[in-house]
């Protein structure tokens, strides 16, 4: 269930857990609980992305309709998600932000993501987004930086970001939490998702 | 015909004496003697149920004599005993007059888990009635809820996932007033399995060598999240749970084969690990957390 709020034709848009849990998976109550039904959830997420296609890079997914998620369900889909579109023989070339409850999904989302040596970008409803899961400080440092100035331009990142900044670019890029465009700079990936089409 | 007495007072302390007294595997007819029980927890109702499946092991279905207290048969009853004893025991009538029954005061009544689905039941019905507990007698955050849920929905997958055999699981709320001046949640999840120490032989026992056994099982998927699946992401569950129940400053036990294993909150006496216990098939996870005191 894509979200309304996102039509295609933009960089993102959203599918919304809970709806997709209600409507084409049947499940009355929004409870995330238990690896199978995690499994299911994330071939119907897929399903969403393939018919997505290509044309948005950023997909949002979104977890605020989900009244209880466990650890199983969060390993399930948000870590094996990430996973799958981590490696460069990824079903898609899609960058994923989250939407969740902190007190909600947060814990249980960071803790299989430090399993799994992820992160992510999270949407926790507080009006700034926070990367979620295992980083350097200087990581960190980079990838707060960039989310303030939304793009950092090709030839910038040392002067933005210290010596050293363009290997940390790089390195948030293949970790798959910026965006590096055509021309060598490179965005955040909540600002790519407001965005029109990068360039 | 063989009598076992239930003792009076069968709570996660005790549930020994009736695995002991129980035995298993011998042909006698056996009769659960349980007229004189004054007070039992969630952790007695599963003893005693799977007590009772394995006596029937032996090929004659056992028997069971209801308590006498109306007050502990009424209590049974709105636990839901009195269903689950179907197909485990020949139940004797019961010898007092049933009241009504108020699932209402019920934290999670006693609840078969064989599938993925009960595991989705079981965090449905505790939705709706957890929060009061947990917010207005426990004292606990409103998100407590879901924390909560969340610890019952992964104790229930580990019957699924690994136990490879029946289980159950029930929860109340008391007031321990004496005991330890506070009220508390008891959830006790009980399967007749295989147990921790063949779900994990396959993958794990090789590299233990001769220290393999019930309590190196138990140390492995308590203290270092061992599963027998090789998927890094998997054997969270137990390790988060104990994370949460530390937050809350719970006690958090596993009985399997012939050892325990427990994270002990200073509230409570009892060893982390303790071996050559009699021999448990399956495993019992006990979880008691306490109303929060604001300390």
């Amino acid at each position: 269930m894509t979200d309304p709020r996102h039509p295609p034709g933009r960089n993102g848009f959203a599918i919304d857990v809970g709806a997709l849990m209600r409507g084409r998976l049947s499940v009355p109550n929004v409870n995330l609980v238990t690896r199978p039904t995690g499994r299911v959830v994330r071939q119907a997420i897929e399903g969403e992305l393939a018919r997505a296609g290509s044309r948005v890079p950023v997909s949002v997914i979104d977890l605020t309709g989900v009244r209880v998620l466990d650890f199983s369900c969060a390993d399930e889909v948000v870590a094996k998600l990430l996973l799958r579109y981590l490696p460069p023989e990824r079903p898609g070339d899609i960058f994923f932000l989250l939407r969740a409850v902190e007190e909600v999904h947060g814990h249980a989302v960071g803790e299989v993501l430090a399993r799994r040596g992820l992160a992510t970008v999270c949407d926790f409803g507080d009006g700034e987004f926070r990367l979620l899961g295992p980083a350097t400080a200087e990581e960190r440092a980079a990838w707060s930086v960039l989310e303030r100035s939304e793009r950092i331009g090709a030839g910038s990142s040392e002067s933005l970001l210290g010596a050293g900044g363009e290997a940390l670019l790089q390195r948030l890029c293949e970790r798959r939490l910026a965006y590096r465009h055509r021309g060598g700079s490179a965005s955040a990936l909540s600002a790519l998702a407001r965005l029109p089409s990068p360039r | 015909m063989r009598v076992i007495e239930v003792p009076a007072s069968l709570d996660y302390r005790n549930i020994d004496i009736l695995h002991a007294r129980a035995g298993a595997g011998e042909t006698d007819p056996v009769l659960f003697d349980a007229r004189r029980l004054r007070w039992i927890d969630p952790n007695g109702m599963l003893a005693l149920l799977g007590a009772g499946r394995v006596a029937g092991r032996g090929g004659a279905r056992p028997r069971i004599s209801l308590p006498t207290s109306a007050k502990v048969a009424g209590y049974l009853d709105r636990m839901g005993f009195s269903r689950a004893v179907a197909g485990i025991f020949h139940s004797a009538p019961p010898r007092v007059r049933r009241r009504s029954v108020r699932a209402s005061d019920v934290l999670l009544e006693i609840t078969p888990i064989t599938t993925n689905s009960d595991v989705h039941d079981v965090v449905d019905t505790v939705q709706s009635r957890a929060g009061a507990i947990l917010s207005n007698t426990l004292r606990y955050p409103p998100a407590a809820v879901v924390q909560f849920s969340v610890i019952l929905s992964e104790v229930c997958q580990n019957i699924v996932e690994h136990a490879d055999g029946p289980g159950w699981v029930a929860a109340q709320s008391y007031n321990w007033t004496r005991r330890l001046g506070r009220h508390v949640a008891v959830i006790a999840v009980s399967d007749l399995g295989r147990g921790f120490r063949a779900s994990l032989a396959d993958e794990h026992s090789e590299r233990f060598g001769d220290r393999w056994g019930d309590a190196t099982a138990l140390e492995a998927a308590f203290l270092l999240g061992l599963t027998r699946f090789p998927d890094i992401g998997r054997g969270q569950g137990i390790q988060q749970i104990r994370k949460q129940v530390a937050r809350w400053n719970g006690l958090l036990s596993i009985r399997s084969g012939t050892a325990r294993i427990a994270d002990t909150p200073p509230w409570s006496q009892g060893p982390p690990l303790q071996e050559g216990l009699r021999h448990f098939p399956g495993a019992q996870i006990n979880i008691i957390l306490p109303e929060n005191s604001g300390d």
